[in-house]
C-alpha cells in the first residue's frame, strides 16, 4: 500500500518535473507534426521514451530503497538494530515487588555476536536479563528463569517501563515493542522498518551478484547456460513440431470443406484451454520428462498456427487469386506463389504468440518437474528460500522472452517487409 | 445488334443468362440472355448503373463464374474457367505485394517456364511499354496508385492474352492520372491489337476508350443499347482533351447520361 502510494507519487512527480523542463526546451525544438488535435488521435500518441526510462529506474529506486540497497544512498528505514534495553517489574510470592533490566542487542539474522553484558552487582529478588534478536524477528526473553523465586506459583510480572501489562498485551518500548505470552512470559519484537526483509525480497546488487556467480559456476552442478539452454531447446521442438504439423493443417482448413468441417469443432474446442491445464493429462500421458514437456509444447503451439494459417488463407484477396489463375497458374502455383506468401505476416504473428505462450508454458513445465531449466532453477532455489535466485531467474525469463519477441519482429520485417503496407 | 458476320468472330457470348440465390431464397437475375460478338482487336467499353451485371459478365467471361445459361466462346472453344488466353486487369489491390515489380510482370510466363532470359528481355519492354523504366526492382507499395495500374497492365500484357477484361481498371485514380492512363489504354491496344472489354463507371472514359460502348440495363441484367463510336480511333493519335472537344462527344455523353439516370431513378421508384 505504502508502495503504491510511493509509486503514484513518483508517476505524477516525474511527469511534472519533464513537462516543465520540456516547455523550457520547447522554444527551441522544431514543430515535429503541426496537429491541433492530439486527444483522441491514436495516431499522435507514441511512447515518450523519457518516460520509459523513468519508469525503469524508478522501479529500481523503489526496489533498491525497501532493500537497503548499497546502490542507493537514500533508503527508508531499514529495521533497528544495535542495543536496547526495557525494565520490568516483577511481584513474587511473598508480594513483594522489584524492578530489573532487559538488555537486548539486535543483529542482522547470522551474525554471530554475544549477549550483551549485565551488570554484576544484582539487588532484590529480579536479576537483569541479556537477549540477542534478529532483525525482522522476534526474541524470548524468560526473565522468571534467573529471578529468586522466579518459578513459584504466584510469581508474576505486572508491568514494563512501569505501564501495567497482563498476559496478551503488548506495550511499546524504545526500539522495539514488548508481548507478554498467554503464559506470563515476555517476548521483544524489535521495530521492523519499513524495508524488506533479503528473505522476502533481496537487494538489487544481491541479485547481480548472484546472477554473476551462476553465469560462472551454474546452479547446484549445472550452467545457467545449460538451464536456459535446456529450456530454449524444448520451446524450439515443441514450436518447430506445431509449426510442421500446424501451418499444413492451417491450410487444409482454409482450402478444404472436408477439412474445414472435420477440424474445426476440435480446433475451436481446444484452443481456449490454456496449456497448463493440460499438464496432468500429459503427465499422465508421456510422464512429465522430455516426451511429456515438448508434447505439451506442441499442442499449446499447434492450435494457434493452425488458426494463423487458416486466417491467412482466408486473408487473400480473392481478386489476387482471380489474377493468378487468369495468368495461367495452376492450383498448385496459387498455392505456393499467392496463398503461402500472402498468409506470411498472418504466420509471422501467430507465430511470435506460440512462441510466447511456449516460453511461459515450458517454465511452467519446468516447474512441475525436470532436471535442468529455467523454471527448475527458480523452483529449487525457492525451496531454499534463496530469494535472489529465484528474482534472477524471473527477470531473465522475462528477459529471454521479450528478446524471442524482438527477433521474431525483426526477422518479420526482414522476410515479410510488406506486411501493413497492401 | 449482332453482327452477323459470326464466323470469325473472335469471342462469341451466346445468349448468357445468370441467376444468383440469395440465402434467404429469393433470387436476382444478374444478367438475362445477353449476346454479343467481339472481332479480334476491337475495344468494348461497358456502362450501366450500379448492380446492372457488368461485373458478372466480366467474371464469367474471365471463367470465374459459370453461366446458368448460354456460354462464352472463344476461338471456336467454350470458355470453362480462367485460362492465361484471357488477362484481367483489376481495379486494385490484385498486384502480389511480396514480388517487386519486375517479379509480377514476369508471373505469367514464369508459371509457364518460359526461359529466364526470355522473360527478362520482355519484361524490359514492358517495363518500357508502360513508362516504368528504372522501376523494375522496386516494390509494389512503393509506387503510386497510377505505377501499380501500369504494372497491372504490363503484367497481363506479359503473357500475351487474347483478350483483355478490365473491371474499372482507373477507378481508384485521380483524375490527371487518369487521363494519362486513359491515353496509354488507348496506346497499348492500339500498338497490341487485343481484343479488351473494359468496365467503367465513367461515361467520358467509356466513350474516349470504347471503340464499340454497351449499355446495361439492371432487373435483371441486360444490353440496353450499343453504340459505334470514332473517338477511341481518334484518340489514339490525339490529344484526349481535343478529342473531347468533338461535336458528337458532348451530344452522346448527355444522351447516355440521362439514359443512365432514367435507369437509377426506376431502380429507385421500384425499391420505395
Ligand atoms: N455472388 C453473388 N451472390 C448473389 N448476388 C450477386 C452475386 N454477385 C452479384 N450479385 C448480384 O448481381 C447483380 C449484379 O452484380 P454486379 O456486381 O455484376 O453489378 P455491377 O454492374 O458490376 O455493379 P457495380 O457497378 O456496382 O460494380 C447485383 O444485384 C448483385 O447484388
Ligand atoms: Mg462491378
Amino acid at each position: 500500500m505504502l508502495i503504491l502510494i510511493i509509486y503514484i507519487t513518483l508517476f505524477i512527480l516525474a511527469y511534472f518535473i519533464y513537462t516543465i523542463l520540456a516547455r523550457q526546451l520547447k522554444s527551441k525544438q522544431k514543430n515535429s507534426s503541426r496537429k491541433t488535435i492530439t486527444f483522441g488521435d491514436e495516431s499522435t500518441v507514441t511512447p515518450n521514451r523519457v518516460a520509459s526510462v523513468i519508469s525503469i529506474a524508478v522501479l529500481f529506486i523503489i526496489w533498491a530503497a525497501f532493500t537497503g540497497s548499497k546502490l542507493l544512498p537514500l533508503h527508508v528505514p531499514g529495521p533497528f538494530i544495535g542495543s536496547t534495553s526495557f525494565s520490568y517489574t516483577a511481584i513474587n510470592a511473598q508480594n513483594q515487588t522489584d524492578k530489573a533490566t532487559v538488555y537486548i542487542r539486535v543483529e542482522p539474522v547470522g551474525n554471530k555476536t554475544k549477549k550483551p553484558e549485565v551488570p554484576e552487582q544484582q539487588t532484590g529478588f529480579a536479576k537483569d536479563d541479556a537477549i540477542k534478536v534478529g532483525a525482522w524477528r522476534s526474541g524470548l526473553v524468560r526473565v522468571q528463569n534467573n529471578d529468586d523465586g522466579g518459578k513459584e506459583k504466584n510469581y508474576r510480572i505486572i508491568a514494563i517501563n512501569d505501564q501495567p501489562i497482563t498476559a496478551k498485551q503488548s506495550i511499546a518500548v524504545t526500539n522495539g515493542i514488548v508481548n507478554m505470552t498467554p503464559k506470563g512470559s515476555l517476548s521483544f519484537t524489535p521495530d521492523k522498518g519499513w524495508q524488506m526483509e533479503p528473505v522476502w525480497l533481496p537487494a538489487p546488487e544481491t541479485v547481480i551478484e548472484r546472477f554473476i556467480e551462476i553465469a560462472a559456476n551454474g546452479y547446484q552442478n549445472i550452467t545457467l547456460w545449460e538451464n536456459i539452454g535446456w529450456s530454449l531447446l524444448r520451446v524450439l521442438a515443441g514450436f518447430i513440431l506445431g509449426c510442421i504439423v500446424g501451418i499444413p493443417l492451417g491450410y487444409a482448413m482454409g482450402l478444404n470443406n472436408w477439412f474445414r468441417g472435420w477440424f474445426d469443432p476440435i480446433v475451436e474446442f481446444m484452443r481456449p484451454i490454456p496449456p497448463l491445464a493440460l499438464i496432468p493429462l500429459v503427465i499422465i500421458w508421456f510422464g512429465i520428462w522430455e516426451t511429456g514437456k515438448i508434447s505439451l509444447l506442441f499442442l499449446a503451439a499447434l492450435w494457434i498456427m493452425i488458426i494463423a494459417a487458416r486466417a491467412g488463407v482466408s486473408g487473400v484477396s480473392i481478386s489476387k487469386v482471380h489474377a493468378a489463375y487468369s495468368l495461367g497458374a495452376s492450383k498448385f502455383q496459387v498455392l505456393m506463389h499467392v496463398i503461402v506468401p500472402n498468409s506470411l505476416p498472418e504466420i509471422f504473428t501467430g507465430a511470435r504468440v506460440a512462441l510466447g505462450v511456449c516460453w511461459g508454458t515450458v517454465v511452467a513445465a519446468e516447474l512441475v518437474a525436470a532436471e535442468k531449466g529455467a523454471g527448475k532453477m527458480i523452483i529449487a532455489a525457492s525451496k531454499f528460500q534463496q530469494t535472489d535466485v529465484v528474482i534472477m531467474g524471473i527477470i531473465l525469463i522475462g528477459v529471454i522472452g521479450y528478446s524471442i519477441d524482438i527477433l521474431m519482429r525483426r526477422a518479420e520485417n526482414f522476410l515479410v517487409p510488406w506486411k501493413g503496407k497492401a | 445488334m449482332n453482327k452477323p458476320d459470326n464466323h470469325n468472330a473472335n469471342l462469341q457470348i451466346d445468349n448468357l443468362s445468370m441467376t444468383f440465390s440469395l440465402p434467404d431464397g429469393s433470387t436476382v437475375e444478374a444478367l438475362k440472355n445477353v449476346s454479343l460478338n467481339l472481332q479480334q482487336g476491337e475495344l468494348l467499353s461497358v456502362l450501366g448503373p450500379s448492380g446492372c451485371g457488368k461485373t458478372t459478365l466480366l467474371n464469367i467471361v474471365a471463367g470465374f463464374l459459370a453461366p446458368s445459361e448460354g456460354q462464352v466462346v472463344l476461338n471456336q472453344h467454350p470458355v470453362n474457367g480462367p485460362d492465361a488466353e484471357r488477362g484481367m486487369v483489376f481495379q486494385q489491390g490484385a498486384l502480389f505485394e511480396w514480388m517487386n515489380v519486375r517479379k509480377n510482370i514476369a508471373f505469367g510466363p514464369t508459371m509457364k517456364g518460359l526461359p529466364e532470359k526470355q522473360i527478362n528481355q520482355h519484361v524490359d519492354e514492358l517495363l518500357e511499354t508502360v513508362g516504368l523504366h528504372g522501376f523494375g526492382n522496386k516494390h509494389i507499395y512503393e509506387l503510386s496508385g497510377g505505377m501499380q495500374q501500369r504494372v497491372a497492365l504490363a503484367r497481363c500484357l506479359a503473357n500475351d492474352p487474347d483478350v483483355i477484361l478490365m473491371d474499372e481498371p482507373l477507378g481508384a485514380l485521380d483524375a490527371l492520372t487518369r487521363e494519362k492512363m486513359q491515353s496509354l489504354i488507348l496506346k497499348l491496344w492500339k500498338e497490341t491489337g487485343k481484343t479488351i472489354i473494359l468496365i467503367t463507371h465513367s461515361v467520358e472514359e467509356a466513350l474516349l476508350l470504347g471503340e464499340r460502348l454497351l449499355v446495361m440495363a439492371p432487373r435483371p441484367g441486360r444490353i440496353h443499347k450499343e453504340y459505334h463510336l470514332p473517338f477511341a480511333q481518334l484518340g489514339v493519335d490525339a490529344d484526349l482533351r481535343e478529342v473531347k472537344k468533338h461535336p458528337d462527344f458532348s451530344k452522346i455523353r448527355e444522351e447516355i447520361l440521362s439514359m443512365i439516370w432514367e435507369m437509377e431513378e426506376e431502380i429507385m421508384g421500384k425499391a420505395i
